[in-house]
């Protein structure tokens, strides 16, 4: 469960980022947290996993208040996809990357490798494995990336734009992957496709505060209210059809 | 490709080199380590002026060579920027000693040029040394080995980030060299005006990324210690090797092995 608590935050330049949050994320839930660019979705996870401090308000994760004595209970909970692959991954090749976790948490050496193996294969991945992380492609990355999470088995899971630079077989993949997980689940996306198939509640963030917060299947129907915090609704809920090139 | 990709790419190739398979690459990473230290150890030993006895010290460097598969020119190639370094270090000994130390035949050969010689062969045996060590072992089986070996685990772990740092800086410095060229097209180098700006921005960026990779290194466990990759046990094999590589290095040191060679062939 993780719990926000009337979370303001602004970054050194003073100008207010998030302004009084409040909401709770039950066990086994799996909530999209959407917004337009810069509406402070990346803050919220980093409020969340003690990586910005929270100065004002308060982040529980399972009743475990986040701050500098509790770090390391509370990241041992929590896995987190980066927005951005290349900080994710700092070890040589995408199979060190993934035991990287395990042995950290002290996962026995025979465990991790089925672990890795059989992540890699549900994943697609098998490919990758020996494979050097900069010298694979940015939605290989992406893959790899959310497999190193996956191999921690955290208890819960936040993801920042899982299927951002991914192809259409990729991503269907990646959508279908985090379906099957049982763990709680917080994902930010633009691909708003994927909040609903994957997510039974959304958040909406704008201006740093809260819009709405329900039923994905009710806010992403919403015409009005994703336009005016300046979203739309998900592709396949739009009727219009695609205008074409014309010469 | 622009100079720091390339720099980024020969810098991946040390990797690529270090997970090849060979006999040498499948010793235990600390017996490699401590052979290398005594190694550059006893070569260092040498007196300035026995040439003769340091040269027999060749044939260890060629003989990993060989059976790890790596090419010379590899290594020298690798090597290509601080090698002359190395080798500048003794160049003004035969100035400084011109005393005639032995006559081949009846040319006279001073001090100084004998001096300068083993010292450029001491700096290349360390150097090819260091690199064949770096070549067939990752740096993660070395910090490994650094810990089995109880050097203590701030310092290994600076070592792993720097060499890690050094990748993610010039990794933005190509993209940002890149990003440059682009819009300034025809233009060599980067314009004195832009210097600053880039500087700026450079040193920025691979901090920002250096900082979020190292919480992605937080947000997985790791505290101040790594759980460097599995090292598999010391065998015996390992022992072996090592016990013959010091042996014979000490014996190479102690005993006038040219002299008694040439007293063979004579
Ligand atoms: N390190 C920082 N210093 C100052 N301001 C920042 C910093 N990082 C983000 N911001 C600002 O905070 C606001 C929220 O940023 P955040 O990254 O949370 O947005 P986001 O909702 O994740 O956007 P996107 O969809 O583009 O990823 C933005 O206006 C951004 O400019
Ligand atoms: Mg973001």
């Amino acid at each position: 469960m993780i719990t926000c608590s009337n979370v303001s935050f602004s970054y050194e330049t003073g100008r207010p980022v998030l302004q009084d949050l409040s909401f709770t994320i039950r066990d086994g839930e799996c909530v999209g947290l959407i917004g337009a660019n810069g509406a402070g979705k990346s803050t919220v996870m980093k409020l969340i996993l003690g990586l910005l401090p929270c100065t004002q308000g308060e982040i529980r994760v399972d009743e475990i208040p986040v701050g500098k004595e509790t770090l390391k209970d509370v990241r041992r909970k929590l896995g987190f996809v980066l927005q951005n692959s290349d900080n994710q991954m700092f070890m040589p090749t995408v199979y060190e990357d993934m035991i990287f976790a395990p042995l950290n948490y002290g996962v026995s050496k025979e465990e991790t490798e089925k672990r890795v193996d059989a992540l890699l294969e549900k994943l697609g991945l098998q490919e990758l494995k020996h494979r050097h992380n900069h010298k694979i492609s940015g939605g290989e990355k992406r893959m790899a990336a959310i497999a190193t999470i996956l191999a921690m088995e955290p208890e819960m899971i936040l993801m920042d734009e899982p299927t951002a630079a991914l192809d259409p077989y990729n991503r269907r993949i990646v959508i279908n992957t985090i379906r099957e997980l049982p763990q709680t689940k917080l994902i930010t996306s633009h691909d708003l496709d994927m909040i609903l198939s994957t997510c039974s509640r959304v958040i909406l963030l704008s201006g740093g505060k809260i819009a709405a917060d329900g039923p994905a299947q009710e806010i992403l129907r919403d015409k009005e209210l994703l336009e005016a915090h300046r979203m739309e609704l998900p592709l396949c809920l739009q009727n219009a059809a695609v205008p074409l090139y014309q010469t | 490709m622009n100079k720091m990709e390339m720099a980024l790419h020969e810098l991946a190739e040390m990797d690529e080199l270090a997970a090849q398979r060979s006999p040498v690459h499948q010793l235990h990473p600390a017996a490699k380590l401590i052979a290398t230290v005594i190694y550059i150890l006893v070569v260092v030993s040498f007196h300035k002026y026995d040439l003769g006895g340091l040269i027999p010290m060749v044939l260890w460097p060629v003989l990993l060579f060989q059976v790890s598969g790596i090419p010379v020119h590899t290594c020298f190639y690798k090597l290509r920027i601080v090698l002359p370094l190395v080798l500048a270090v003794g160049l003004f000994n035969p100035l400084l000693d011109r005393a005639p130390l032995l006559y081949l035949g009846t040319i006279p050969v001073s001090g100084g040029f004998l001096s300068m010689l083993t010292l450029m062969l001491k700096g290349t045996l360390c150097l090819m040394a260091s690199f064949l060590l770096m070549a067939t072992t990752s740096i993660d089986h070395l910090c490994g080995a650094l810990r089995k070996l109880h050097v203590p685990g701030l310092l290994v772990t600076l070592l792993l980030l720097t060499y890690r740092y050094v990748g993610v800086l010039t990794e933005e410095l190509a993209i940002m060299t890149d990003a440059y060229h682009l819009r300034a097209p025809g233009q060599k180098g980067i314009h004195v005006s832009a210097w600053g700006s880039f500087l700026g921005q450079l040193l920025l960026r691979s901090m920002d990324r250096a900082q979020e990779l190292y919480a992605s290194m937080l947000l997985r466990g790791y505290h101040e210690h790594f759980h460097y990759a599995p090292l598999r046990p010391f065998r015996g094999k390992d022992a072996v090797y090592l016990a013959v590589c010091a042996a014979v290095f000490v014996l190479l040191r102690l005993l006038p092995v040219t002299q008694m060679l040439g007293m063979l062939v004579v």
